[in-house]
């Protein structure tokens, strides 16, 4: 029974190369086991240097992946990161706030992960270390399915990275209730204005699919767009990207639904003048 | 890391000190903080992140325990709640408020409430209701409602205490302060250290066959002292709660009846247990059946009840057939409601050791003599050698009625004379604790021109599981109820009980009557719409008044006051709809509605004998001592019942040291359920007091207006004269024990008679707010109107009804298990603080013919019209009538496009 605290990347990855397993906020992993005994040896990632924090790196921005959501809630960030604050926000609670990290969020690839649908709007690509160096992969082909990620044996998500953009973000979480929710579905919304209309817009759903999917013809659709023209096209748009099923939340067909009402909602929270 | 303990140990500052624990580095922090640093108040409840009683402050910052590796804490700074509370002043002000508000209750969810709390105050977050309920989001409380608690945060300011006071008094809950200060003791807290574990193996299908591999080589390879089957039970293998219905066996013989069903148990040392292989236990999958609608045709689950049919139930008065047909106006509908899980935060803990030839278990229950009665059938062991203490019981809302953990720790004490425990995992307490019944109604409901009930009939299916446990309370109570509050001179009113492949269905607060409201109260409305006729004023036009029969022909002089509670609301609901209309007219995207529904409810046992006995007894040296054997769950009937008790013998109530509960020590109170105790025990504690007080007066040879002063001996002061009564003796000097049993008789075949004694009545409305498109539903106001005949202490007559409202939310709008699917605390989705609105009590005091002064029981009537009073509103708001329960937002946004 060994948990170990590595204050380097490379006693981690050296850690890591063995049967240990990776331990973050601890929010995921613990709950998993289900009453079960914990894996007899992990390796705690919090305490890594550089693996925590938000930082500018040059023409974007670096979470680090053991960044909790509480530290994304308190970093003096534009609005181009509404949606991620919003989705910091709706996280769990307080408590798992405190703890859950951004990167574990991604790893643990749940297909109601909070934290997907912000990411995937803000054009996130994440960095993984191995003995072997660092990769970059867009945050789009890291998560394959509900727990099924790039991340090779030995591997760590280090950290979060993000290009600088125009726009302003949100997210919507839809759930049975208020507060300690697995999301029915969730919509992140990141838009680019100029004199009133959408230059860009990047919408991701979350809770739909396997994987939350960027919605690429709805993007299309939107460009050029009024607030009020908002409604009509996504009412036009058939969200292909998504495939909403049937559990214990919601049906699949109030799903398809209920994300336009929310992806209106959205896109038009970002254009309101604040 | 120059911070790390020794190998094999943590160190931390715990509560101000540096300590160093023997702990596994992967172990949770939670478990390692309360088996080897001694910090109990850190709760466990769901051991994944859902309920947030395990929060504690690492470095100042809210997390729960239960996710957080011991080494992660390694060097770090921990707070709890028992080290916050004498340490922190914000905690000290906390832990008065909290007891000023008592937002506290059965104390379970206190510890994580009042850390996540201080947190808070500690911060210069400003204080509001948002800012309150975001930083207490992450903790569940199954009993408050929250909203004391939402008070006791914001007025966490100020320090003064509650006075002391007698009948009507809100005084503080005499058994307050452990809860908010972090001792309090529940069912996992007092098991001896080094007690051995038990682990039940349970049916992983609704059923199954099973064959066991060799078990003695297993216990031996792995080092347990003890594999139980249903072989080892030496009694009779089966248990229940009523006469004649004992059917459920303490392990499973040849196959198993619903999934999570035990059929062996291991026995050994913690760290044993915790890691064992598989079990070798083979399982055959057997068809099963989870509705009752299926049940019919299916296999018997009990070879004597033919068509898988439990019992049944009927109530029939006049003629409901032809007075239906001549009705002018009748409405009918389909109403169901699925499996509600109790969701208290406290799992089911025993702990239990052999002294001589007696057992002795410790545990959280609701009914100690009920489960020294059961334990003794299954020990084959009389029943006074068993001892039944009851530990704070951390949540209960009846399914701590039935044996549990209990079993299993007794035979395991009994036959290794060690000391055992067992707690559930929220896992085994979602699947084998009982539930409240499913039910499928079919209702009709007929009224005159003038919007007078003419006649009700009523067909309920209740899904009873597999076992009997208080089903056939539900199917008995539900027709005598199912009419409401209402004058219903024509009724016919048929339940029946099925069994199924599922946990069985028994004891949940109302114990189906709130299932029936549900389809009574939406008729009721439906037809009030048909007839034009304002929703509130219908219900008032039907009211039950005094000197009308009810449909078993029970006539009330007196105390019989949903007139006093429907007319309570009256402002409120006026203001709602005018409030609801205009804030119609200014909205397109989301509608306000504004629901009313009564409820009514018999305090105690269905026709059947319930005493409760008080004793009381004054020492030699002037001690007064209460023993107060009705559980206090959290309703608070360890101060209710010293209320009545030191107002009967005229003494203030800080006089009064409470003993028990404890099947040795205190008389038979009955059971916690039933909404029985304060009526029934309050009668008895009445007695109790009014005896003792006579018996001392007549040794003091004084008058009746004598006050009695304990003042380390016994004076009485009788005008200018004062008496010194002499006391001696080991025992008691003066000691009184009194009885009360409610005056009832046995229904006849039409279900006619005098059921209970004592009815509580209530109306409560609802204002609610629908997202048209999403189908969400956000509650803005709840107004309850309850009778409690006279609040002996107001602020828990508050308290339970902020709770059971709370759980009638649940009810509408979130709640069902699905056996197999539901089963953890992410999945099955109880009210957060953030379901639940302000919600406004209005304490009516009709005064009763037979309850102490004038008292009736409250618990199961808070929660019976909230669901319908939010359906009510959800249908106002919105024109969708939701029949089929949780109204979950996928529901109403169909029952919304459907009128499309």
């Amino acid at each position: 029974m060994t948990l170990h605290r590595p204050d380097r990347l490379a006693d981690a990855l050296a850690l890591l190369a063995g049967d240990a397993v990776a331990l973050g906020g601890g929010t995921d992993l613990y709950p998993g086991l289900r009453d079960a005994a914990p894996p007899p040896h992990m390796v705690d990632l919090t305490r890594i240097a550089g693996l925590r924090g938000i930082r500018r790196d040059g023409t974007g921005w670096r979470i680090g992946g053991a960044t909790t959501w509480t530290q994304v809630l308190k970093a003096d960030l534009p609005p181009l990161f509404d949606g991620l604050r919003g989705a910091a926000r709706e996280v769990g609670s307080v408590q798992i706030q405190n703890a859950g990290t951004v990167a574990g969020n991604l790893c643990n690839a749940s297909p109601a992960a909070d934290g997907m649908p912000a990411l995937l709007a803000l054009d996130a690509t994440v960095e993984l270390a191995s003995d072997a160096g660092t990769r970059r992969v867009a945050l789009a082909d890291f998560v394959h399915g509900p727990r099924l990620t790039a991340l090779a044996r030995g591997e760590i998500l280090t950290a979060i990275h993000i290009p600088d953009a125009a726009g302003r973000g949100a997210f919507l979480k839809l759930g049975a209730r208020r507060y300690l929710v697995i999301s029915i579905a969730m919509v992140a919304a990141v838009v680019a204005t100029q004199a009133g209309r959408i230059v860009r817009a990047r919408v991701a759903v979350g809770a739909c699919s396997p994987v939350a999917r960027r919605l690429a013809g709805l993007e299309t659709a939107l460009a050029g767009a009024t607030a009020d023209e908002v409604s009509a096209i996504v009412s036009a748009c058939a969200f292909t990207e998504l495939s909403p099923i049937d559990d214990v939340r919601a049906s699949a067909d109030y799903r398809s639904e209920a994300v336009k009402a929310l992806v209106v909602r959205a896109v038009s929270a970002t254009m309101e003048a604040k | 890391m120059s911070l790390d303990a020794p190998q094999g140990h943590v160190g931390f500052t715990l509560n101000g000190d540096a300590v160093t624990v023997p702990a596994s580095r992967t172990a949770r922090l939670s478990e390692v903080l309360r088996k080897s640093a001694g910090a109990r108040d850190v709760k466990v409840g769901c051991n994944a992140g859902d309920c947030g009683a395990c929060t504690v402050l690492i470095d100042g910052a809210p997390v729960c325990a239960c996710m957080v590796a011991a080494g992660q804490a390694q060097g770090a700074v921990i707070e709890t709640q028992a080290g916050l509370v004498g340490r922190d002043p914000h905690a000290d002000r906390l832990a008065q408020s909290f007891q000023r508000h008592q937002a506290a209750q059965c104390g379970i969810c206190t510890p994580g409430m009042m850390v996540a709390a201080v947190a808070l105050l500690r911060s210069d977050t400003p204080l509001t209701e948002a800012t309150v309920k975001d930083a207490l989001g992450g903790v569940l409380c199954r009993c408050t409602g929250y909203r004391k608690i939402i008070a006791a945060v914001l007025d966490a300011s100020r320090s003064a205490p509650l006075g002391e006071g007698g009948v009507g008094a809100p005084i503080a809950r005499l058994d307050g302060w452990p809860k908010v200060s972090g001792t309090e003791r529940f069912g996992d807290d007092v098991a001896p250290d080094g007690a051995l574990v038990v682990r039940a193996i349970r049916s992983p299908f609704h059923r199954a066959a099973f064959r066991f591999g060799d078990l003695d080589a297993y216990r031996a390879d792995h080092g347990l002292d003890l594999i139980l089957t249903a072989a080892d039970v030496p009694g009779r293998n089966r248990f229940g709660v009523i006469p004649g219905f004992e059917d459920q066996p303490m392990l499973a013989e040849h196959e198993t009846r619903f999934r999570g069903e035990p059929v062996a148990a291991v026995v050994g040392r913690a760290g044993i247990v915790a890691a064992l292989p598989e079990f070798p236990v083979t399982w055959q999958e057997l068809p099963s059946v989870i509705t009752p609608r299926d049940a019919v045709d299916a296999d018997l689950l009990h070879d004597d009840r033919s068509d898988n049919v439990m019992c049944r139930g009927y109530v029939a008065r006049g003629d409901a057939a032809s007075a239906m047909a001549r009705a002018p106006h009748v409405v009918s509908g389909d109403f169901s409601t699925g499996f509600i899980e109790h969701g208290y935060i406290e799992p089911e803990a025993a702990s239990a050791r052999r002294v001589g030839d007696r057992l002795e278990i410790h545990c959280c229950t609701q009914a100690p003599f009920m489960n020294r009665d059961g334990i003794a059938g299954l020990m084959g062991l009389p029943a006074d050698q068993v001892r039944i203490v009851p530990t704070a019981v951390g949540g209960g809302f009846g399914s701590k009625l039935d044996l549990t953990a209990q079993p299993f720790v007794a035979l395991a004490a009994w036959l290794t004379g060690k000391p055992v425990r067992m707690t559930f995992t929220r896992t085994e307490s979602l699947q084998a604790s009982t539930k409240r019944h499913p039910s499928e109604v079919h209702m009709q409901v007929g009224a005159d021109e003038d919007g007078r009930i003419q006649a009700v009939r009523f067909d309920g299916v209740f899904n009873t599981g597999a076992y009997a446990s208080w089903g056939p309370t539900v199917a008995n109570r539900v027709p005598i109820h199912a009419s409401g509050p209402y004058r219903t001179p024509n009724y016919s009113a048929h339940s029946t009980a099925v069994h199924t492949n599922t946990a069985a269905a028994g004891a949940f607060r109302g114990f189906g009557v709130p299932q029936s409201a549900v389809a009574l109260e939406q008729l009721y409305d439906m037809l009030a719409d048909k007839l034009g006729i304002d929703r509130l004023e219908f219900r008032l036009r039907n009211c039950l008044l005094n000197g009308e029969p009810t449909v078993t022909g029970q006539v009330f002089d007196r105390g019989m006051a949903i007139d006093a509670c429907l007319g309570a609301l009256k402002p409120a609901w006026d203001a709602a709809l005018a409030d609801c209309a205009a804030f119609n007219a200014a909205h397109d995207g989301v509608k306000r509605g504004v629901g009313v529904a009564s409820g009514w409810y018999g305090c105690g046992n269905t026709s059947m004998s319930n005493p409760s006995t008080i004793r009381a007894g004054i020492t030699a040296g002037g001690a007064l001592m209460l023993h107060q054997g009705a559980v206090d769950i959290g309703q608070g009937s360890n101060t209710v019942i010293t209320q009545i008790f030191a107002q009967a013998l005229g003494v203030p109530v800080s006089a009064v040291t409470l003993i028990g509960a404890d099947t040795d020590l205190t008389p038979d109170a009955g059971k916690t359920s039933a909404s029985r105790q304060t009526f029934i025990t309050g009668n008895a504690a009445k007695r109790c007091g009014e005896t003792l007080r006579a018996q001392i007066l007549r040794l003091g040879n004084v008058g009746g207006d004598a006050v009695i002063s304990l003042d380390g001996g016994l004076t009485l002061i009788d005008g200018a004269t004062s008496v010194r009564v002499p006391l001696a003796g080991d025992g008691y000097a003066i000691e009184a024990v009194a009885s009360y049993d409610p005056p009832t008789t046995p229904l006849d075949e039409n279900g006619q008679g005098v059921p209970y004694a004592v009815f509580g009545t209530a109306a409560q409305m609802c204002v609610a707010e629908v997202d048209l498109a999403l189908g969400t539903t956000r509650l803005i106001r709840i107004v309850a109107a309850h009778d409690v005949g006279k609040a002996i202490n107001p602020l828990l007559v508050e308290g339970q009804v902020e709770g059971g409202v709370a759980q009638g939310i649940g009810l509408a709008l979130m709640e069902e298990f699905l056996p197999g699917r539901t089963e953890n605390l992410h999945d099955y989705l109880i009210p957060t603080i953030g379901d639940v609105p302000p919600i406004d009590t209005l304490i009516v005091e009709s005064g009763d013919m037979h309850g102490p002064y004038g008292a009736k029981g409250l618990g199961e009537h808070c929660l019976i019209p909230t669901a319908p009073a939010v359906l009510n509103a959800i249908a106002h708001a919105t024109g969708a009538r939701i029949h089929h329960l949780p109204a979950t937002p996928d529901k109403v946004r169909r029952a919304i496009r459907a009128l499309i």
